[in-house]
């Protein structure tokens, strides 16, 4: 940490001393998911947002030029990895954002800091970023498994929901959101009364779901993603089973997902997520400009469209509080130590281990009469403030904090 | 009859050695001066793909057979020689080696298999194989899953020559290449090249002059694995990061397009058509997902209208070989 902070404070004075008053130029890559599965929850929206962070600090900043660039992973590591060299090496970016996809996310993190430049995570969810695979350069926004397992299965035990059965795709992600699940239900003082793991993209579900809804739990938990959790949640809903008194826990639901699914197979799930478009004015008035630059009827901004836009926004502030974006780690350290405020986010700050600290929400989604108007999908059912909703520092095991 | 067709046919071979000799200088010319105008690291990638290439085309090009899992080795000879660079901590020459015996032993296992069956039979043995091996990887532990092997050192070569530098890695996937492509060209124009040529035009006439064509196309399948895996593994150092698109089968689909883009059975096609694919994905990678329909437009019209390929068209106008 002392380390950090005299890198810092030198980087202050070394830029402050060097680049007076004159332009400074960044450019920042929204490097994500344009077509795929991701595409919805992150991909254009999140270009969008990026570009709307970009303009706001260019108001206020007339000093930065801020340029913006997107690009398409493919959800391969190897083409996000080589997007990301390129544009470090001859493109010229400074900051790369976002990347959904956590296998993509963590070859991303490896380039920035080989290269000195800075990764700020939206889109991915391992907790790995800010645990063993820290780094100087990364910042991780949105959220991460930890969160996503720690709110719902908490909340969910608290209100009663105190037996449950995992339904898991069976690959290292779901793996990792079952067993952090089931380690909080069971501290808490729930039981697992079983679980079942199905193949990932998987059609049909009815013998896995048969197996949920025989275990009598009184909560399924969905530790899947993208097409797997529609594809269960739909066919729960055609077995009766949300109905039959069992409820459903999405452990990783966006709210783009809601909206593809419909309040009538939706209603009644219970997720964590850590922005949602109607909390409050400040999100509201800022979803109204998304949409009409979006243009695209039908889509509702999620969580990590929300992260994007207040990452950027507060690296640029890190930025032009440097005069200067040529080396990576003092603009994250810088990062670190001014406290972040943003529209969306409100006010919080950065943990040494990269993590950005926040409020998170436990959301219900609510029964189609009770929604008033278009993408009028949840209710709050609890808030879980900052200092809960994160994994402690010293349990994630980064070298950064140790060292 | 004999005293006038040798000094034609010797003719003949003086040509073709020749057209050879000046596509080859062609070839190292380029290779020497890319990488002042390219992205260094793509040329690399390009390399480690043609070399890919040049190994698949030893199979189908030479012996005729059509293998679509070549992606199996390929892959885990990536994740071999990651593992061996990361958690082993051996020099980028030795982990080299180890992700090319793994691709070998693989080939040898999944060869012996697959050569007892033709055409289509043969083609869809090592599809389920390389399927197979494609799960393993998605759930054994030490790849990594859907995050692959990250951060994989690039380390010193024989614990001497800093690899980090990108002009030095360069130099060291040119050579590698190289060494792979002259090997190919040398199996290819030795006696048991022209055994594996003879057994692609007509398997039963080969049996029936004594050769025992189960052991050559082994042989053959063993080798191309093995070169494959050479590629592979290079691949994972130079990236640092060894993922399941390596082993997936799109990638056994991808490499059958490149040597056909190129020219199947020529031996420059092969290193034309990786350029010409990988280019066409780097270039094309900001519209996406598209890129594929833009590739599946690209292989129809290619079997439509030029058949041979690139290079294979080029030959066949030019009346040499390349």
């Amino acid at each position: 940490m002392k380390k950090i902070a005299a890198l810092t404070a030198f980087a202050t004075i070394f830029a402050f001393g060097s680049a007076s008053a004159q332009q400074v130029a960044v450019k920042v890559g929204v490097l994500t998911d344009m077509s795929s599965l991701y595409a919805d929850v992150t991909g254009p929206g999140s270009f969008l947002a990026a570009r709307m962070a970009a303009a706001d600090f260019m108001k206020d900043h007339p000093d930065v030029k801020v340029e913006v660039l997107s690009g398409d992973h493919q959800n391969k590591a190897d083409v996000g990895s080589q997007i990301a060299n390129q544009w470090y090496d001859v493109g010229g970016v400074d900051m790369i954002i976002d990347v959904p996809n956590s296998g993509v996310a963590l070859a991303i993190a490896e380039v920035t800091r080989q290269k000195n430049k800075v990764f700020i995570g939206s889109g991915p969810a391992s907790s790995d970023l800010t645990g063993p695979k820290c780094s100087p350069n990364t910042v991780h926004w949105t959220y991460d498994t930890w969160m996503l397992a720690n709110g719902t299965g908490k909340a969910i035990v608290k209100t009663g929901g105190d037996t449950w059965f995992f339904l898991t795709s069976d690959y290292a992600f779901g793996h990792a959101l079952e067993r952090d699940t089931s380690a909080v239900v069971e501290a808490n003082g729930g039981k697992v009364l079983g679980k079942v793991r199905h193949p990932l993209n998987t059609n049909d579900f009815s013998s896995f779901l048969l197996q949920a809804q025989s275990s009598k739990a009184k909560v399924i938990g969905l530790a899947n993603a993208g097409g797997d959790t529609i594809n269960s949640i739909k066919q729960a809903a055609e077995f009766g089973i949300v109905k039959g008194g069992q409820n459903l826990a999405g452990l990783l639901v966006f709210a783009s997902d809601i909206n593809a699914l419909g309040l009538p197979t939706a209603q009644g799930l219970i997720f964590t997520e850590t922005w949602y478009w109607d909390l409050n004015d400040a999100s509201r008035a800022w979803t109204k400009r998304w949409h009409a630059e979006r243009n695209a009827t039908g889509k509702v901004p999620t969580m990590n469209m929300a992260g994007v836009y207040a990452g950027t926004l507060h690296y640029l502030k890190a930025v032009a509080a440097l005069k200067s974006d040529a080396d990576g780690r003092a603009v994250v350290a810088q990062m670190k130590k001014m406290p972040t405020d943003d529209p969306l986010f409100g006010k919080g700050e950065i943990r040494a281990d990269g993590r950005k600290l926040h409020p998170a929400y436990l959301f219900e989604v609510k029964k189609p009469e009770e929604s008033k108007y278009p993408g009028d999908f949840y209710k709050v059912r609890a808030t879980i403030p900052a200092n809960e909703a994160f994994r402690p520092l010293k349990d994630g095991g980064c070298p950064l904090v140790s060292g | 009859m004999h005293k006038l067709a040798e000094p034609t046919m010797r003719r003949e071979t003086r040509l073709a050695d020749r057209s050879e000799a000046i596509a080859f200088v062609v070839m190292l010319v380029f290779v020497a001066a890319a990488p002042f105008f390219a992205y260094p690291l793509f040329l690399m990638q390009v390399l480690c793909f043609a070399l890919f290439a040049c190994a698949f085309n030893l199979l189908i090009g030479y012996v005729g057979l059509l293998s679509f899992g070549h992606a199996l080795y390929f892959g885990w000879a990536s994740y071999v020689s990651a593992h061996a660079a990361k958690v082993w901590g051996l020099t980028p020459e030795l982990a080299i080696l180890a992700g090319t015996v793994a691709a070998a032993v693989l080939g040898l296992l999944a060869g012996s298999l697959a050569i007892r069956r033709q055409g289509i039979y043969f083609a869809m043995i090592t599809l389920a194989l390389a399927q197979m091996m494609f799960f393993f990887a998605l759930q054994v532990k030490f790849t990594g899953g859907e995050d692959g092997i990250q951060a994989v050192p690039r380390g010193r070569l024989f614990g001497l020559i800093d690899l980090a530098d990108t002009m030095t890695m360069y130099v060291v996937v040119v050579a590698i290449f190289l060494a792979g492509f002259l090997f190919i060209h040398r199996v290819i124009h030795s006696p048991f090249g022209e055994v594996l040529k003879a057994i692609r035009e007509n398997e039963a006439r080969a049996i029936s002059l004594g050769y025992k064509t189960d052991r050559y196309k082994l042989v053959a399948f063993v080798l191309s694995a093995t070169l494959v895996g050479v590629a592979g593994a290079t691949k994972a150092i130079v990236l640092q990061l060894a993922s399941l698109t390596d082993v997936n089968w799109p990638m056994s689909g991808e490499v059958v397009l490149m040597t056909l883009v190129g020219g199947l059975g020529t031996i420059f096609g092969p290193v034309v058509g990786a350029f010409v694919i990988l280019t066409m994905q780097y270039k094309l990678a900001p519209v996406g997902e598209w890129v594929l329909v833009i590739q599946g437009v690209i292989f129809v019209a290619c079997v439509l209208l030029f058949r041979r390929g690139i290079v294979g068209e080029i030959a066949a106008r030019l009346r040499i070989r390349l």
